[in-house]
């Protein structure tokens, strides 16, 4: 059933287009003087709010360890294939050679990430983190290929006290109810 | 005529030429701004000098005006690859940039600007060229813009520019008419019994010593701006650009400096008819509406009478770029409808109104 719109026909003044003209005159106007809501960006940059999916970095504990074990999930869940692990072990002498596995070399591909955040979703050592860093460049392909030393530069230290593997020590060293 | 007055003939065209280009420029700026105001943005704010945006204040505020856009536009233009297609008319294509500019810049010789008073208090017009034809020789050169609109499409030898040309051209000759017509009855009004006499500007200016001619016919002035905007195919009759529908009409194949001065002459083209308006309808450099300029007769004076006048031609500039970001733009046929069937037959009303008008008021 369709509507019927009561159309009045226009009236003499209006059919002039003169009152349009002057309204649309006025609308411009007051657009003139409205304060701009433009962002400066380079000037300025955007908040970037919590949770912000930006470049994936590697992250060390307050110990400075480095906390992947080189697992490989990211690798297998990230959708472009934008990571790739060479896993390594950690050597016998070194203080933290329980944890058995390091990642030899961690690279990941900026240029194929799509910043989806699988792979912070999946790191079950939390060693994985989409940072808020949302403007990356550089001058070949090659270059945009982040490499462990650069991924640890861009992550920094996670400030959190779960001291997993400390705790998986002591517990082995000198035992408790669960062990 | 002796060599000193021929030399500083040559300087006044020079600075004047000067001055229009330079307005003719910033008119570009101005559009861009105000076109980025009225539509929520910011504008061009980036281009910038080595050492005046260095200063304090003034040279950041500089900067945010975009005033260094226009060197850099400029300079753009002078220094862009020039290519020139296979397909066109080598003559005609060269010709009618230039043929765009010449007119525009032409009709400021008969453009009075100001005013000065010499020892014996009398005020005469600042004007390159006082000719008493003055506003004949301002139609009849604004017109032949149209030729250069008429040459750059067909020397483009493809569709698109034809078009535009065809439209602006059909357009600009049905809109002169309405012109003429609405120019009459003003005229008229400025050679009563008592007044000078002539054709000249400046003489309708001095006849807007009480009222502007605006409110005295404001009939005149609504059709006479209207087909002002229509000569200057400004927005909402650009029919020779119409970039929606004909890519850039009439000037699609060019490019570079050859583009520049396309460009330049639309905007001087807006500057003169701004200054056109201003002087018929909004009284020239007369102070306000039965108000006597407050300056003194001297050199301060007729220095404040022409930056009051300049002042008012600006307004007009800003009006229509502020109209152009308004409006849409009328279709092909809506504009001949209108021009043919609207603006002709109430410019001949108005003509006959006046007629009687001032007949009437010369016997009482």
């Amino acid at each position: 059933m369709a509507k019927i719109v009561d159309r009045k026909p226009l009236s003499l003044l209006e059919k002039t287009n003169i009152p349009q003209i002057l309204k649309g005159l006025y609308i411009t106007l007051v657009n003139f003087f409205r304060p701009k809501v433009t962002l400066q960006y380079p000037d300025q940059r955007p908040v970037i709010p919590n949770n912000y999916r930006g470049v994936p970095t590697l992250v060390k504990d307050p110990n400075e360890r480095e906390k992947c074990v080189s697992c490989q999930l990211c690798e297998f869940v990230c959708p472009p294939k934008a990571i790739r692990i060479t896993p390594g072990t950690i050597s016998e002498e070194a203080d933290t050679a329980h944890v058995e596995k390091a990642p030899q070399e961690f690279e990941i591909n900026m240029l194929r990430c799509i910043y989806c955040g699988l792979c912070q979703e999946v790191c079950p050592e939390e060693a994985i983190f989409l940072q808020d860093i949302y403007s990356i460049n550089g001058l070949s392909r090659e270059e945009l290929v982040f490499n462990k030393s650069k991924l640890y530069e861009l992550g920094g230290v996670l400030p959190d006290k779960h001291y997993k593997w400390d705790k998986k020590r002591d517990d082995a060293l000198h035992g408790n109810e669960n062990h | 005529m002796d060599p000193i007055t021929l030399i500083l003939k040559v300087v006044y065209a020079l600075v004047m030429i000067s001055v229009v280009m330079t307005c003719a420029g910033y008119c570009v700026l101005a559009e861009r701004k105000v076109a980025a105001w009225i539509q929520g943005r910011v504008g061009p704010n980036r281009a910038s000098l080595p050492f005046i945006t260095a200063i304090p204040i003034i040279g950041p505020f500089l900067q945010k005006l975009g005033i260094w856009q226009l060197p850099a536009d400029g300079l753009k233009f002078l220094f862009k690859e020039d290519p020139v297609p296979g397909h066109v008319n080598k003559v005609y294509y060269f010709l009618a940039p230039v043929l765009a500019l010449v007119p525009a810049l032409m009709t400021m010789v008969a453009v009075p600007f100001g005013q000065y008073w010499d020892e014996a208090g009398v005020g005469h017009p600042l004007i390159l060229a006082n000719i008493d034809i003055g506003i004949l020789f301002i139609l009849a050169v604004s017109s032949l813009g149209v030729y250069s609109i008429v040459l750059a499409g067909w020397a483009a030898n493809s569709k698109y520019p034809f078009f535009g040309s065809i439209r602006a051209s059909a357009q600009m000759v049905s809109y002169e008419l309405t012109m003429g017509l609405a120019l009459l009855p003003v005229l008229m009004w400025a050679n009563t019994a008592d007044g000078i006499g002539g054709l000249t500007l400046s003489n309708v200016v001095a006849s807007q010593d009480g009222l502007w001619l605006a409110f005295i016919q404001p009939l005149s002035a609504f059709l006479f701006l209207i087909a002002l905007f229509a000569e200057t195919n400004r927005l909402p009759f650009d029919m020779a650009e119409s970039e929606t529908d004909l890519v850039g009409g009439f000037h699609t194949e060019y490019g570079s400096f050859k583009f520049g001065l396309f460009f330049t002459a639309e905007y001087a083209h807006i500057v003169m008819g701004s200054a056109l308006f201003v002087l018929l309808f909004l009284g020239g450099w007369n102070f306000l509406p039965f108000l006597a300029a407050p300056w003194p007769h001297t050199l301060v004076g007729s220095v404040l009478s022409v930056l009051w006048f300049f002042f008012k031609v600006c307004f007009m500039i800003f009006f229509f770029i502020w109209v152009r970001w308004t409006l849409p733009r009328f279709r092909y046929d809506q504009v001949m409808h209108m021009g043919w069937n609207t603006l002709l037959p109430w410019a001949l009303v108005n003509l006959v109104f006046n007629t009687f008008l001032i007949g009437f008021l010369d016997k009482a």
